[in-house]
């Protein structure tokens, strides 16, 4: 069971020093990139997805029923006819 | 009481996607291909054992690490968008597209953290074997998580495998076999991971022929040319394969779409294919408003369009005329105008349900299910031009023809141009004069924007032409949209360019400074 034990964290050790490794002797292009990826996930989920993309549906109704009853309601009038 | 739909709104709803999708797709094709080209350099130096197979591998390992790296997620936005400007959209389809997308998520997850990681890392940590074994599942990972995505998208262009639920108001997945089978899905896969592939051959045989005008790295570009061209000339002839191949699908199931597509109007049995031809706008209508475009030169094989579509020069192709007018009887299309009628029928059964509901009268519901909604012939001969419905006259099935003619015929033409370039390139490498003609090697750099116009092009006749459509024959664009402001999607669009424009502008500047830094020694 120690041994198991011993054997699994030693295996995570690994683990994390490739890892750290890895971003430790990063080249110099790997370090802009991932600047770059960390803006653009910042930008994307901390501005974009908060402030401008909600999900509408989500956001304007409380249960699945109302979602439902509302997307029906589109599926069965003509947008272009009806008022 | 529902609020007129803004056609601007729309508009830029749909001008948003597009301009995400087309920013996403400069990302996605190399990732396709440049790994695999990546792999099989891994796989020769793991083989042979020279260390200048190990540097030529880490080169473009290099080039294809900045171009992962930069368009990661990027296609998350397209899901932002699917919930706030398709909210309808994407409630219709149900769980048809969260559950391929969710396997391309967890795939992708997966794909990411460890394999990506371990070719980037791992050199001198694990054995060669073991980084040989995860820079092929990265590439065959990354072509596996395409798949999902296009399995996706070839349900909206031709939707199988579910049935609706009124109770919902939404699509339901029944068979995941058809879903994943879907014709237009193995189509589509095929062709787009081709011609990944032969955008990536051309990226190498461009930027080494960069080198190769330069006079660097002599060594490294003749072996990276001779892999991408071979690699680029075999895929390059299955996109034509399967662009064959998807064409004939495509007559099938989305009709219109390929008339579009060769400007054909009035069909007819030794149908030519039209190999160029320049468009002008006639007198002639189609029905009502819908101008028809002539052509005002046309170069036009004879038969071939009949010959490719059906097998024989007596196959009757049918026109956009044809199919407005009359449907095509032989292959059981329905002419546009039935197509409305069962369509309104299909709502006005759909409304009765919602009726019913209202105002809980549980033996209607009982029999609007029974007759309808748990009958499979009323699915097959009318809810499936539910979408027919929406429209104000037949013409309105029918997409921007010069936008379908010229993106596919600028498609097909640059993807022959490509097959050329990879033949040249092979004679003259094994002729060993590839360097003196420089001729070639700036034709083979100048490749590099074209095998982008011609590879966004196609994506343009896939979804350009398959309007009105957001799912075909069931959802037009117009029921799809949310009902926002125009100005809140005009600002997002906005943001997006700027986004996405630097996002551009910073992969090719680190990819341009690595390249001139060339491969590390």
């Amino acid at each position: 069971m120690e041994a198991g034990q011993k054997k699994s964290s030693s295996v995570a050790a690994r683990v994390f020093r490739f890892y750290y490794d890895g971003f430790r002797t990063m080249s110099e292009w790997g370090k802009k990139v991932w600047i770059i990826i960390l803006i653009k996930l910042f930008i994307m989920f901390a501005i974009l997805k908060i402030f401008f993309f909600p999900d509408l549906l989500k956001k304007n109704f409380d249960s699945d029923a109302q979602r439902s009853e509302y997307v029906l309601e589109q599926l069965t009038n003509n947008p272009d006819t009806d008022d | 009481m529902i609020e007129n739909v803004d056609l601007s709104l729309v508009d830029w709803s749909r001008a948003q996607f597009a301009l995400t999708a087309m920013y996403h797709w400069f990302f996605v094709p190399l990732t396709l291909g440049l790994s695999f080209i990546v792999a099989m350099m891994e796989t020769i130096y793991v083989r042979t054992g020279k260390e200048e197979w190990k540097r030529m591998t880490r080169f473009w390992m290099t080039l294809f690490g900045i171009n992962f790296a930069i368009g990661v997620a990027t296609g998350i936005i397209l899901e932002f968008e699917f919930g706030t400007n398709w909210s309808n959209y994407s409630w219709f389809v149900g769980d048809i597209f969260g559950a391929p997308l969710a396997i391309e998520g967890i795939l992708a997850f997966f794909l990411e953290s460890t394999f990506v990681a371990v070719m980037f890392f791992g050199w001198n940590k694990v054995s060669n074997k073991f980084h040989l074994a995860s820079t092929w599942l990265v590439a065959v990972g990354a072509n596996l998580s395409a798949l999902w995505i296009l399995v996706a998208n070839a349900w909206m262009q031709n939707p199988v495998g579910m049935t609706f639920n009124p109770e919902t108001a939404r699509n339901e997945m029944v068979n995941f076999w058809a879903v994943l089978f879907n014709p237009v899905a193995v189509d589509k896969f095929l062709h787009t991971i081709f011609s990944g592939f032969l955008l990536a051959s051309v990226f190498v045989m461009g930027v080494s022929a960069w080198f190769m005008l330069r006079k660097r790295e002599e060594w490294m570009t003749k072996r990276s040319i001779l892999i991408a061209a071979i690699f680029g000339l075999l895929s390059s002839l299955m996109v034509a394969f399967t662009g064959d191949m998807s064409a004939r699908t495509l007559a099938r199931v989305q009709p219109v779409k390929f008339a579009a597509m060769e400007a054909l109007y009035k069909g007819s049995k030794d149908a030519g294919l039209v190999a160029f031809g320049v468009l002008k706008k006639t007198d002639e209508k189609v029905l009502q408003e819908n101008v028809v475009r002539d052509f005002v030169m046309k170069i036009k094989i004879p038969g071939l369009l009949s010959i490719m579509t059906g097998g024989s020069r007596d196959f009757y192709v049918p026109g956009i005329k044809d199919l407005i007018s009359a449907g095509d009887t032989t292959r059981n299309i329905l002419a546009i105008p039935d197509m409305i009628q069962r369509g309104i029928f299909a709502r006005e059964v759909l409304n009765d349900y919602k009726r019913a509901k209202m105002l809980n009268d549980k033996e209607q519901l009982e029999v609007l299910r029974v007759e309808y909604f748990g009958n499979k012939a009323f699915y097959d001969e009318y809810f499936r031009y539910f979408g027919y419905a929406f429209l104000n006259s037949p013409e309105d099935a029918i997409p921007n023809v010069p936008v379908a003619f010229y993106s596919f015929h600028l498609m097909v033409m640059l993807g022959f141009c490509f097959i050329l370039v990879c033949i040249l390139v092979l004679y003259y490498l094994f002729r060993g004069s590839l360097q003196k003609n420089k001729w070639l090697l700036w034709l083979m750099l100048l490749s590099i924007p074209l095998v982008y116009i011609s590879s966004e092009a196609g994506w343009v006749t896939a979804e350009m032409g398959r309007q009105p459509w957001i799912i075909q024959d069931l959802m037009p664009v117009n029921i799809a949209v949310s009902k926002i402001s125009a100005e809140s999607v005009i600002i997002t669009f906005i943001l997006f360019a700027l986004l996405f424009t630097a996002l551009l502008a910073a992969e090719v500047s680190i990819m341009l400074k690595q390249i001139k830094n060339g491969p590390k020694h």
